[in-house]
């Protein structure tokens, strides 16, 4: 399929050529080439961490190619800062938007673009001239000089974009502008895209809801593991020919297959509710077995997990461990009850970075064992962490490394054996294996299944579906913060899952 | 392909990593070069020893000693990523209290008239009491309202102060009993510093109140996860810094044999100074009891030294000035040198 785009016989909007991208341990982005038509939708989809989201960022001048090249209307373009892609006509709305909430609107769009008057101070009057003009040419009806913080979500958004467009770009990339907008305000977005469009400006579009890409986009491209899978009108495909081509990647990688032999309930949720978050969560979670959570990034899988480990308990709903009704409100009651959680995002919530490695493992196990009047056995505790790193394979010149000069892939396994230390009977894992290179993903799976073959109990989140299959005894999948379906291992399949998961 | 890179960069991160120097042999090298250089334009301009000289040395750090108190509970204070502007307030208030319980019956006028020559056990406990107290409330304001650490403790401040003028209405608290002038005099502020410094070096190094201060500076929220109740902790270590404020006060006032309102202007801008010179980061995480001692140290040299040059005090204060700058920069490169994309 890719021979097809190798030489363009006229000249595209923008082509991206053969580029890669490597971050420490993970390859972003290999050998990717795309084209980006005039006055088209170009959709982008894959599971997270395909590389759609690198690959924009990359368009938009954030992060800079390691191989391959990116030409704009024929003419190589090399791009060191956002702020050159704006002036070459690139403009991206990020999936986070980036308003300063106590600025008005106007200001918020001109920024270090003021228009100025004779005595070189800013002219308001002017400010608003353009302002209006501008939001008047998408049809937004918001008032100029209004604060951004008394806006809702959905007209920044249209800020966002109105901003983007108030640089006359000719390319505008879109990470999933519609995940936070109610159906009338994305009717209104798709509107201002077709105009967009007309106008003769190329978009970007990056999204994870199927019914909308049917209806915007002009062509579909899918990338899967950071490469380029094709490219294709989505007039041609169906909704289940596009999900194969996103997840199609063959369970080829060895999953431990221990058979299962669910002990008896440990964990059991009822009604767990949290508003916004999640609603009416039943499960149950036996020894000896893993359960996984799949669905999309907001479908409150996450929350459920901070909930059940009492970092944001649940507002509602009932939790009984080993047939006991327990009120798990914070941390430590959850590691009173035998819980463990290795939390999504490493970095903001998981590794004390600029400690060492020995520090980094023995923190949660200090609050029981290894202390004596206050005073930690160093000497004992070190042992067990040495154990503990060895048991882990944790490549380390030694345990007082500082944890930053790890890999990802060895950084999460510290955090698995800070918990491990514990002796965790309930398990709690989110993206186990999120950004960890794929030899220490297989050994993170081994020894998941190692210990659930010692009858711990494991709820494990992952957007990765090969992991959630290959892993899994049960999977549980969540939408919009809905339980939609408990699927046994035998009958559940990629297709299946992602069904009950995008709806 | 993606694999021999992933086994690539593994190997990067597991090399050969440089011989390990203690993070403070740098900041002692800074130390030493001063007291030499001091030494040198000694030699050349005064004729005279700056370092052999046992009277001087011994003043050098007395005039430190309690800057150097305050500072081992503010560097405790830093490393969990907070700061704390109230302890030269602190030192105010812990000073009037305890001079007000320390009065001998000679005083004419005292606080408390019947309260005289009481044994120095009260004063001094009184004292810790004031300085704990207001470090509680410090915590407290920080861990339950999660205002910023700056303001809380600006406001603590700003307050304690107000309370030492009112507290006998700006007058001086004079006529203290020998027993408690002893606290200040010859050697014992020096050994009171380097005994709380002992202390708290071991606490930061060996126990769980140091390790849950060093994980929560390092990353909040990992802290909670690793459950750690932040918030109590937090509230420990404001009330610890806060006692070492009120320890200070009572040197502070034992010293002058008197108390006064204005006592510990500023001192908690000099143990910061310290504390950051010493290798303490401010976004926490970093520091070493260690490290604060020798940024005390450091503060010292400077004064005397320039004394000893007779040289104007305004100088001085520019050169502190510029050493507090140069330190922090120099640990910056040295983070950003070692800790590669840290």
């Amino acid at each position: 399929m890719r021979a097809l785009i190798t030489e363009p016989p006229d000249v595209c909007l923008l082509g991206v050529r053969n580029v890669s991208k490597v971050f420490p341990g993970v390859v972003a982005l290999h050998d990717v080439s795309l084209r980006l038509e005039r006055g088209t939708v170009h959709a982008l989809v894959g599971e997270n961490g395909a590389g759609k989201s690198t690959l924009m960022k990359i368009i938009a001048g954030i992060y800079t190619p390691d191989a391959g090249e990116l030409r704009l209307q024929g003419r190589t373009l090399r791009l060191s800062s956002p702020r050159q892609a704006l002036h070459n006509g690139i403009a991206m709305i990020h999936q986070e938007l980036n308003l300063m909430p106590f600025m008005s609107v106007a200001e918020n769009i001109w920024i270090r673009r003021e228009p100025v008057n004779a005595f070189g101070l800013i002219s308001h009057r002017e400010l608003r001239r353009r302002t209006r003009a501008l939001l008047e040419r998408l049809r937004i009806d918001i008032d100029p000089e209004a604060e951004v913080r008394a806006l809702p979500i959905a007209a920044r958004q249209m800020i966002e974009i109105a901003k983007a467009l108030s640089h006359e770009s000719k390319l505008l990339i879109m990470d999933e502008p519609t995940s936070a907008l109610t159906e009338r305000d994305a009717d209104h977005l798709f509107a201002v895209i077709r105009d967009l469009k007309a106008q003769g400006t190329g978009v970007f579009y990056i999204t994870h809801r199927m019914d909308e890409l049917f209806e915007i986009a002009d062509e579909v491209s899918v990338l899967r593991d950071g490469r380029y899978v094709g490219t294709d009108s989505p007039r041609n495909l169906t909704r289940d020919e596009l999900i194969r081509m996103m997840v199609g990647r063959e369970l080829s990688r060895i999953f431990p297959s221990e058979p299962a032999r669910p002990g008896p309930v440990v964990l059991s949720a009822r009604q767990l509710t949290l508003d916004q978050q999640f609603r009416d969560v039943s499960f149950d979670l036996h020894a000896g077995e893993i359960l996984g959570i799949a669905g999309l990034v907001g479908s409150g899988r996450s929350q459920l997990a901070s909930a059940l480990f009492g970092l944001t308990p649940a507002s509602c709903g009932r939790v009984w461990i080993e047939g006991c009704e327990v009120k798990v409100d914070s941390p430590r009651a959850a590691m009173a009850r035998g819980m463990a959680f290795v939390t999504e995002d490493r970095k903001e919530t998981g590794c004390f970075l600029g400690l060492s490695v020995l520090e980094n493992l023995e923190i949660s196990v200090l609050n029981r064992d290894f202390v004596r009047f206050g005073f930690v056995r160093a000497r004992a505790v070190t042992q067990a962490c040495a154990a503990m790193s060895r048991l882990l394979g944790v490549k380390t010149p030694d345990l007082h490394e500082r944890i930053d000069n790890l890999s990802g892939g060895n950084q999460q396994k510290v955090l698995l054996g800070r918990w491990l230390l514990t002796g965790p009977k309930i398990l709690i894992l989110d993206e186990p294996t999120r950004g960890v290179d794929v030899a220490a993903k297989a050994e993170i799976h081994q020894l998941i299944a190692r210990l659930v073959a010692q009858g711990a109990a494991v709820l494990m989140i992952s957007s990765e579906l090969p992991e959630i299959l290959g892993m899994s005894h049960r999977i549980m999948v969540m939408h919009e913060g809905r339980v939609t379906g408990i699927l046994e291992r035998e009958q559940a399949d990629q297709v299946k899952i992602m069904e009950l998961a995008a709806r | 392909m993606s694999q021999a890179l992933a086994q690539q960069t593994v190997q990067v991160a597991s090399g050969k990593r440089p011989r390990r120097f203690p993070p403070e042999a740098g900041i002692l090298m800074v130390l030493l070069g001063l007291a030499l250089a001091f030494e040198l334009l000694g030699w050349i301009f005064v004729r005279q020893s700056f370092l052999l000289n046992e009277q001087r040395l011994l003043v050098m750090i007395l005039q430190v000693a309690v800057i150097g108190i305050i500072a081992v509970g503010v560097t405790q204070v830093i490393i969990t990523g907070g700061i704390d502007l109230s302890s030269g307030s602190v030192v105010a208030v812990t000073a009037m209290v305890a001079a007000s319980l320390a009065q001998s019956s000679d005083a004419v006028t005292a606080v408390y008239p019947s309260l005289t020559d009481l044994p120095v056990l009260v004063p001094v406990l009184a004292g810790l009491a004031v300085g704990a107290a207001a470090g509680f409330l410090n915590g407290t304001l920080i861990a339950w309202t999660s205002i910023p650490p700056f303001i809380a403790t600006l406001g603590v401040m700003v307050s304690a102060r107000g309370i030492a003028k009112w507290y006998t209405r700006g007058q001086p608290v004079s006529m203290l009993t020998d027993a408690y002038a002893d606290i200040g005099s010859g050697a014992v502020p020096v050994m009171i510093f380097l005994g709380t410094a002992l202390v708290f070096h071991i606490a930061l190094r060996y126990t769980r109140y140091g390790k849950f201060i060093y994980a929560i500076g390092a990353n909040p929220q990992a802290a909670r996860v690793s459950g750690i109740h932040v918030a109590r902790h937090l509230i420990v270590v404001y009330t610890v810094a806060g006692t070492l404020a009120g320890l200070a006060g009572i040197v502070t006032s034992a010293r002058a044999v008197s108390g006064q309102a204005g006592m510990g202007m500023m001192y908690e801008l000099d143990a910061i100074a310290a504390a950051v010179i010493g290798g303490a980061s401010l976004s926490g995480g970093i520091g070493r009891i260690t490290g604060t001692v020798i940024g005390t140290m450091i503060l010292g040299v400077v004064t005397s030294g320039f004394t000893f040059l007779r040289i104007d005090a305004y100088y001085q204060e520019i050169v502190k000035g510029a050493i507090i700058v140069a330190a922090v920069i120099a640990d910056q490169y040295r983070h950003r040198a070692r800790g590669h994309g840290a």
